[in-house]
Parts: C-alpha cells; structure tokens; sequence
C-alpha cells in the first residue's frame, strides 16, 4: 500500500516547480494515494526472465545527415517571447 | 449521419469544378457556427482557409492537379501546431502561443490540398477521457448535450458527428482517438505506432503518443492515412509506410479470417448496453462469415497499471518545458526566475496536468524507479508477448472500445481513477504500439457504442479492409 503523506507532495510539487495552496495540497494527497494503490497491482506480476520494453517497433539510434537547411526563422521564433530585450529572452533575476 | 459526401466525392467535384474548394469551406464554417453549443471548437483558422481555397480554385482554374484531398476542409485537434495559428492544446500556459512552424501532419495534409478550417477542444495536453480536463470548456456530446463525448479528441470527434467537416485529425496515447470516436459514433483510427509523424504535435507520453484521422466511414479515415502516412526526418520514430495505397481497400470476404474475441474484454465491468451491441455485431461477422475464436490476454487487467505509470512518467518530462520564460502564460510579478517557474506552472496548468506531473515526478524518483518505472516496463514487454501469442491464433482481434456509452458531463470529475479506468480497454494497443480501430455498431438506445478491432504492428492496411467489411454488416 502506497501511503502518500503530505509531505511528499509538498516535495513532489518542489521538485515539479509547482505551488500549491493548502488546500490543494490535502486533494492531491488523497488522490495521489488512491491512483498509486491502483497501480500496486504490478508488485504481484511474474516479469521472470523478461527485458524492459523502451521502445516498441525496434528501431535503434535513428540518425540523420547534419546539414545546413533553411528553417524556422530566429525572429518567428522571438515573436511568443512574454518579455525580451533586443534578441535575448528577458527573466527575472536569478539570486 | 455526415451530411458530407465522400471525400474522394468532394475532392472529383472540386477537381472538376462542380463545386469549389470555397464552397466547400465555407460550408463548413456555417456548420461550425451552427452548432456552436456544443464547444467543439476552440478557434478558427478562418482567414487562412479562405485564402487557400482560393488559391486551390484559381490551381484548378488553370488546370492543375491539386492532389487527393483537392478542397476537404477538416479540423485538426488543438495540439497540431497550424502555422500562423494560435496553438493551445486546450491548455492556460499555451494560451496566445502563435505557432512558428508547423506539424509534419498537416504539412502532408494541406500539401495534397486539404483546408483547415478550425482546432478542436481537448483534455488540456490531451490528458483525459471527457474534454472536462480542457482549462477553457466542455465539449458536448451531439447525441445527448448533457454528456461528455469522451476524449481527449472530443473536439474532433464531436465536430465529424456534427458534420463541421468532412474529417478531422485527433491524437491516441491511450485511446483518445478510439473513445470519443466509439462516444460520438464516427470512425477513429490509431495507426501503428510511428505510422505518421509526431512533429509539431504538442507531446504527452512520446513512447505512445499515434495520430491518426476521424471520420463518418472507414474509406474516408484511409485516405486520410494514406496522405499523412511514412518516415519524416523531424520525427526519428516513424517507420516505412507500406508500399501500396492504404486507401486502395480491396474487398474482403470475412470466410476464412478469424476473429479473436478477447475473453479479458467482456468482464464483470462491461455495461449491459455496451454487451448487447458488441454480441450483436459479433453475431453479423459471424454470419457474413467470419470465424470467431475466443482468445485470453490475461495480463490486459495490469494494461492500465502500466499506462499509468510510463504515461506520466514521460508526462513529466515533456511538460517541464513549459516554464512560463519563452512563450505562453508567464508570471510577471515574481521576484525571481525560480519563483516566475513555479507561479507562471501553477497558474497555467491544470488539475490533471499537475496530477500527472506530481507522479510521473513520484514513479521516476531513485527510491521507487525500480518498484514502479522499471517494473511497468516489464510488464509492458509481458503485454506485448501476449498479444503477439493472441494474434499468432488469429488474425484480427475484437471487442468493445469502452467498456460504457457517454457518460453525464461531472459524473466522473471528482474521481481521477474512475475516469481512468474508461481507458481500460484502450490503453493496450498504444503499449503494444499495435493499429487499432474503433468504428460505431448498432446500437439498442439513442447513444452510439463503438466496436474495437486491433491487429498486429504494421499491418493497418489489413485493419481498414477488415474495418470496412465489418462497417457493412455490423452497422
């Protein structure tokens, strides 16, 4: 049985970069809880002998040729920026 | 039923000039604003559209072949970065986001000549099974406005079921083409996995995430596949396409192709109208011809176990890009960079989003990696022995798309697991990476029930043909 605390989520959120209220932080706990109970159900399966599965059509290390090609251009990408100076994204301070 | 006729009927008309890709356009414009009720749509790609249409008649005018889908206005989901348009997957922290390129599918779409006209509603980022996780809207479903037309595409699945377009794109990383198609009563498809680009698709769980096509009839979704389908160098996960036409569907005679019933499928949980259709139309296969055997996939019951661990696990991943600094909803009253991250995430996502973000967070974390990450892993590749064995004695393997009909709009909202669970019978085919195909049955009330047929990887062209024999005698 998976027992979630509150504490947990807090660190869950924190390592999320997600604030959660109070409040919030009581709901995700219960359901937190209750969908890792649900998926327990895997401690029982017989997985003897059997090699993880990253990828399912068997494809290995798919490479390309590097070359120059046109693309998206820097200022249709600068164009969504919420805030820039010049062509730098601009951000609140760091420290 | 589609007031629309085929598509390969709209593109002959707009080719020779019997009707124009404008036309065309523009009634399906009036038909979104018709039933804009039901909140299928989220935006219009207006402007744009017209300006192709016209570009497409004067193409024709002069005597051009503009391709295989010459004038067919459809709609795509809200998480295909459209050129030009806002793209927002339905989502509070992509809200404004004007897409900078474009995904690979519409690229292949519009370059056969397709129109879009509008983006669909959606479970925000695609994570949900009713549009009621979109941070803007509920869609409603167009047989019963009171319930939900299931998802994550219902947007688009609902928009075909209107007749808003002759077609529409959806995105399955767990059933969310195959649901709410099986909810809205149109055809949903899941190609194989790796079958059409993910480019410019807003990313849920890459390892499962398919696009594929809704429509009103098995013809209309194959051509779509056929104009979208094969390798893109933006997406090193596609695979080869096949060599022949996947819309060239070549009649079958269902004598000799056995139907393998998935005895897991048909459990204590399968609501009773949902059994009656599906014994029903097993019943119409089996006197077109068709043999039916019953088949076990016994570890299907730990399948959504599974998805719920790997889905979050790489939803975690992929949505940690949205920090508020580069584009969508940003914080601008935080002090500093760490707290302009954490405000500009809180605020644009969602419940669902941050759930899933909180454990995929929580199964990947070193302690539990192994008890959790790694072990779904495991039984993923348990899963996929299974099937391969399943589809060894047969070749085409069936049962219901959901184990209920549209449920009521807030029925399942306050129970995460619940609404979970109405993937139950989806999710394998996205761990398997199988095609899988969802296409309405007769129903014995007034909602649709979709019957489910799945088949193994690569082999989606067989799937269509089968579909549309089944589509004849079941429907």
């Amino acid at each position: 049985m998976a027992t979630i605390t509150k504490d947990d989520v807090l660190k869950l959120a924190r390592l999320s970069m997600i604030s959660l209220s109070e409040e919030e932080v009581s709901k995700f706990q219960a359901e937190l809880d209750e969908i890792l109970s649900y998926i327990q159900k895997l401690a029982d399966a017989d997985v003897e002998g059997l090699s993880p599965t990253n990828q399912v059509t068997g494809l290995v290390n798919v490479m390309r040729e590097d070359e120059i090609a046109d693309s998206v251009t820097q200022d249709e990408l600068l164009k969504n920026l919420p805030d820039r100076e010049d062509n730098y994204i601009k951000v609140k301070r760091v420290l | 039923m589609s007031i629309w006729p085929s598509i390969k009927t709209i593109t002959s008309d707009v080719a020779s000039r019997k009707s124009s890709a404008r036309d065309m356009v523009e009634k399906s414009l009036q038909i979104i604003e018709e039933h804009g009720e039901f909140k299928a749509i989220i935006s219009l790609t207006k402007e744009r559209a017209l300006k192709r249409a016209e570009e497409i008649d004067a193409r024709i005018a002069v005597g051009e072949n503009v391709g295989r889908l010459a004038g067919v206005p459809f709609i795509a989901k809200d998480n295909f970065l459209v050129f030009g348009a806002e793209t927002t997957a339905a989502s509070n922290i992509l809200r404004g986001f004007n897409a900078p390129y474009q995904s690979s599918a519409i690229e292949r779409l519009e370059a056969e000549g397709a129109i879009c006209v509008a983006k669909a509603n959606l479970d925000a980022f695609a994570h949900g099974s009713s549009t009621e996780n979109s941070d803007y809207m509920t869609t409603k479903n167009p047989h019963d406005a009171e319930r939900v037309p299931g998802g994550s595409s219902g947007g688009s699945a609902a928009a075909v079921a209107l007749s808003m377009a002759p077609f529409s794109l959806g995105t399955d990383t767990g059933g969310s083409i195959r649901l709410p198609a099986s909810f809205c009563g149109v055809v949903g498809l899941k190609p194989t996995y790796g079958l059409v680009s993910r480019s410019g698709v807003v990313a849920m769980a890459s390892s499962t995430d398919v696009i594929g096509p809704i429509a009103s009839t098995v013809e209309d979704a194959a051509l779509v596949l056929e104009c979208m389908a094969g390798k893109d160098e933006l997406d090193g996960t596609t695979i080869e396409r096949d060599s022949q036409d996947y819309s060239d569907l070549k009649p079958v005679d269902l004598t000799g192709i056995k139907f393998g019933i998935v005895k897991e499928f048909f459990g204590s949980g399968v609501d009773e109208s949902v059994r009656g259709s599906i014994d029903q139309a097993v019943n119409q296969i089996k006197s077109a011809g068709g043999e039916i055997v019953e088949v076990s996939i016994p570890s299907i019951d730990l399948a959504l176990a599974v998805y719920y661990i790997l889905c979050p696990a790489e939803v975690s991943s992929n949505l940690s890009r949205y920090d508020g600094q580069r584009y969508g909803h940003s914080d601008r009253d935080a002090v500093n960079l760490e707290e302009s991250y954490a405000k500009s995430r809180s605020v644009g996502f969602g419940n669902e989003a941050k759930r899933r973000i909180m454990i995929g967070a929580y199964v990947l974390s070193s302690g539990y990696y192994d008890a959790y990450y790694q072990r779904a892993q495991l039984v993923r590749t348990k899963l996929i022995n299974e099937f391969n064995k399943a589809l060894e004695s047969c070749d085409v393997l069936v049962g219901p798309t959901a184990p209920v009909q549209a449920f009521k709009i807030g029925e399942n909202i306050a129970d995460p697991l619940a609404m979970y669970l109405i993937d139950i019978m989806t999710v394998s085919a996205n761990l398997v990476g199988i095609p899988a195909i969802s296409i309405p049955v007769k129903s014995n009330n007034s909602l649709p029930v979709g019957l489910q047929l799945m088949v193994q990887q690569k082999q989606d062209k067989m799937l269509l043909e089968v579909a549309k024999k089944v589509e004849e005698v079941a429907a």
